[in-house]
């Protein structure tokens, strides 16, 4: 409070003041020095990390099982012998390829051209439990034409196909999916699909009639060889009737469907050294003894079985992801929620926040230093018992079940946000304990908000509809950040959060915002709640 | 005015204290209402959440569904028995009354027998209303004698065991809630504990796929195993049976209080 032209004197160290460093250095000492609050952390990380490799043992000796009676559908005619760990893809993540494949080799750019004229096939009777079979197709069913690096399952490719219910497509990789001419085929109405390589980049084109195209799309597929396998091929993923009956989870049938496609009009350009085609079943589909190519003049017919597409988890009859192993989440999650509501009501219940704000009376500030250090910790909490558990729970895993593979990437997310996730729940419990004032109420709060949701949404006495907006609306909603495998539009399969993709109704981030939100919320009713009251 | 009465340190006394204790706190009977409420809440959400449209197979057991609120009703429930004790500790009465009534086994004992007293009273009221709300919304949802449902009622033996098994699995809950905190102390670190032992179980079996592991962590868990007293109708795909599930939970519960009581006895108050 100097006034006028003279300099003030300024102190080297300003002792007393309530900078912000200072506060967080306080805070941070109250936090290290109660020994309590440190075991709790201890406990937090341990439980995190112990749990998660409890569900890493539990889950791969299923083997041993006598049957898969723990709910889910039946999985016909996949026993632990067979299980194998499903090719990956050029993204590192779990894939399908499997398919009938009339291939050429091509060498350097050009281009194949095709007519298809009719998709058929046929699916399991409903009555006959995957026995018989009946005409009809699979929503996905798939036949076109595909520029693939080698016959390598997992290998990259792109490919235009006209599918059952979806119309024309262009995808590459597994996971790209672009939307074409939509309708059906049927003689009547044909579909000419073209792919066109020049370099790494291969270029989708459809037409109805041959002469006026439209390109779908162009991929660039990094590494892709100087000569590459063309041609036709035809897959059908597996047949699925799932009910989701009322109350009761999900119960049907997982059989092998197949479709067969008519091509006329092939039209090759570039260099195609072999000049005859090769027919060959490629991946798990040798194991159906599905697939075979038939050529009558310019006519191929083509029949496959099997899918190119992502794989989704619990498909195959004993996978795990690495979701199973961030399990310990939960019980970490209640260990931070203890501890951070009692870095509050401790400073009520011993009369300390009273040393506390006399000592720095911007009230704002103090429960921001607290927010600060409080998630500060749980981050780093969280980030060593989630990288701890992934890490080691897939090395205990691995060897007696195949664990489900996804990108490195996905990895990162799912450590990272278990870390976030586990932070901003702390805070959120901060300040619930900052409105409430008393441990049990706050705790029992924060515990009955995040975690009883998801509880309440794996039950099977709720309808998916219900648990889908419990899932989007409470903070519950954040666990979507532990999702290991996305939604694939191009992949039919039960999509449920208790199921073994745990998936949940909101992308990652946007479940996590949820949380955020909450977290907000109540830190600015903390806020007011803190200041208008004395204390 | 009043006689001055001998002091006494009889189970009579002892129980009449804990019940003054507790009635005399304000949080007691406003947490046990707000257990009430959103018990039949939650149980009447999950009734209209649901429905059985002509032509659809539903496996769905309305007795649960109606119940599903004990789910949620059982962390208040928790909170309640847990602060019966902890409050004591965190105000620095527990000095008082150890003193006042030095046999500390029967502190416990009188405390348990007047918080479950109290907690089979709420329940009682909580599992009636809900079954009531389950029966109304129910019938409405195509859960018909039509459709192979009878409505609820409780003079169906499966119903009424479902209905009197929830009350007392709250009243187990509780005394599982009273012996951890009698053993730790904090309010904040119990209700940690119980809603732990209470929500983990289902949440970890869920992920671990291997069947006989599920079913285990299903049968030793304390609400996995305690709520299959709910059941009503497909019995045999339950992890364990009704009645030993319940004698699961309070295997649970006589644990918690008899580790309570040691360690009261035990450590200095």
């Amino acid at each position: 409070m100097t006034a006028g032209t003279v300099t003030p004197y300024r102190p080297g160290q300003q002792t007393g003041r309530d900078g912000f460093a200072q506060l967080l250095r306080a805070e941070w000492t109250k936090f290290r020095t109660v020994r309590g609050w440190v075991i709790g952390l201890v406990v937090a990380v341990l439980v995190m990390l112990g749990l998660g490799l409890f569900a890493a043992v539990g889950t791969s000796s299923s083997c041993q099982s006598t049957s898969g009676e723990s709910g889910g559908p039946a999985r016909s005619g996949q026993g632990c012998s067979t299980a194998s760990a499903p090719p990956v893809g050029p993204g590192g993540e779990a894939v399908s390829d499997s398919f009938y494949f009339v291939r050429q080799p091509l060498s350097g750019n050009g281009s194949i051209t095709v007519r298809v004229t009719s998709l058929t096939g046929l699916i399991p009777s409903r009555n006959g439990a995957g026995t018989g079979t009946q005409p009809g197709l699979v929503p996905w069913a798939k036949a076109g034409i595909i520029i693939k690096a080698s016959t390598q399952p997992g290998s990259a490719y792109a490919a235009m196909m006209v599918t059952a219910d979806h119309g024309v497509r262009m995808q590459d990789n597994f996971t790209g999916d672009t939307a074409g001419q939509p309708g059906a085929v049927t003689a009547s109405d044909p579909r000419w699909l073209r792919l066109t390589r020049s370099g790494n980049t291969i270029a989708g084109y459809d037409s109805s009639d041959g002469t006026h195209w439209t390109q779908v799309g162009t991929v660039a597929l990094a590494g892709l060889p100087p000569t590459v396998q063309a041609g036709l091929f035809a897959t059908s993923p597996a047949y699925q009737a799932i009910s989701e009956s009322v109350g009761g989870g999900e119960n049907g049938i997982i059989a092998p469907s197949q479709d067969t496609a008519v091509f006329d009009h092939v039209g090759l350009s570039g260099t195609w050294p072999a000049g005859t085609w090769t027919g060959d079943n490629i991946g798990a589909a040798d194991a159906s003894g599905i697939g075979g190519y038939h050529q009558a003049g310019d006519q191929f017919t083509v029949t496959g079985s099997g899918d190119i597409a992502p794989a989704v988890p619990g498909q195959g009859a004993n996978d795990v992801t690495v979701a199973a192993f961030l399990v310990g989440t939960f019980a970490g999650l209640i260990a931070m929620i203890v501890v951070a509501t009692m870095f509050i009501t401790a400073e009520y219940r011993r009369g300390l926040i009273r040393v506390t704000l006399a000592a720095s009376p911007r009230r704002g500030r103090v429960l921001a230093a607290k927010a600060v250090v409080i998630g500060a910790v749980a981050f780093v909490a969280g980030l060593v018992a989630a990288a701890a558990a992934v890490i080691f729970g897939t090395q205990l895993a691995r060897g007696r079940v195949s664990v489900f593979a996804v990108s490195w990437l996905t990895e990162v997310r799912m450590v990272v946000g278990t870390a976030a996730l586990v932070a901003v729940a702390a805070v959120l419990a901060l300040a619930l304990g900052t409105m409430l004032r008393r441990s049990a109420a706050a705790v029992t709060l924060a515990i009955v908000v995040i975690i009883v949701p998801y509880f309440l949404s794996l039950t099977s006495v709720l309808p998916i509809g219900v648990t889908d907006w419990i899932l989007r609306l409470t903070p519950a909603a954040a666990f979507a950040i532990q999702q290991p495998v996305p939604q694939y539009a191009q992949v039919t399969a039960l999509y449920s959060p208790g199921g073994p993709g745990g998936y949940f109704p909101l992308a990652p981030w946007a479940g996590f915002a949820v949380l955020c939100g909450w977290a907000a919320i109540a830190v600015a009713l903390a806020l007011v709640l803190l200041r208008r009251r004395d204390v | 005015m009043r006689l001055p009465v001998p002091a006494s340190t009889g189970s009579a006394e002892a129980l009449h204290a804990e019940w003054t204790k507790t009635r005399t706190v304000a949080s007691t009977g406003w947490l046990l209402l707000a257990a009430i409420a959103l018990t039949v809440a939650v149980g009447a959400a999950a009734a209209a959440g649901i429905s059985c449209p002509s032509g659809v197979v539903c496996q769905v057991d309305p007795a649960k569904v109606s119940l599903t609120g004990i789910d949620l009703g059982q962390a208040v429930v928790a909170m309640v028995a847990v602060l019966a004790i902890s409050n004591e500790y965190s105000t620095g009465m527990i000095r008082i009354t150890l003193s006042a009534m030095p046999r500390r086994a029967v502190v416990l004992a009188a405390k348990a027998a007047v918080l479950s007293s109290v907690v089979l009273a709420a329940g009682t009221i909580a599992v009636l209303a809900s079954v009531l709300a389950g029966r109304l919304i129910l019938s409405g949802h195509g859960f018909t004698p039509a459709h192979g449902y009878e409505l609820l009622s409780l003079s169906n033996g499966p119903v009424l065991r479902a209905a009197a098994g929830s009350v007392l699995y709250l009243g187990l809950v509780a005394l599982l809630s009273l012996g951890v905190a009698t053993a730790v102390r904090d309010s904040a670190v119990a209700i940690g504990i119980v809603l732990s032992l209470l929500y983990l179980f289902p949440i970890v079996a869920n992920v671990v796929g291997n069947a006989h592991w599920h079913r285990h962590l299903e049968q030793i868990g304390p609400m996995t195993a305690g709520l299959a007293i709910q059941a009503t109708t497909d019995l045999t795909s339950l992890p364990i049976s009704p009645w030993a599930g319940l004698g699961v939970l309070a295997a649970w519960a006589a644990a918690a209080l008899l580790a309570g009581g040691l360690v009261l006895r035990l450590r200095d108050a």
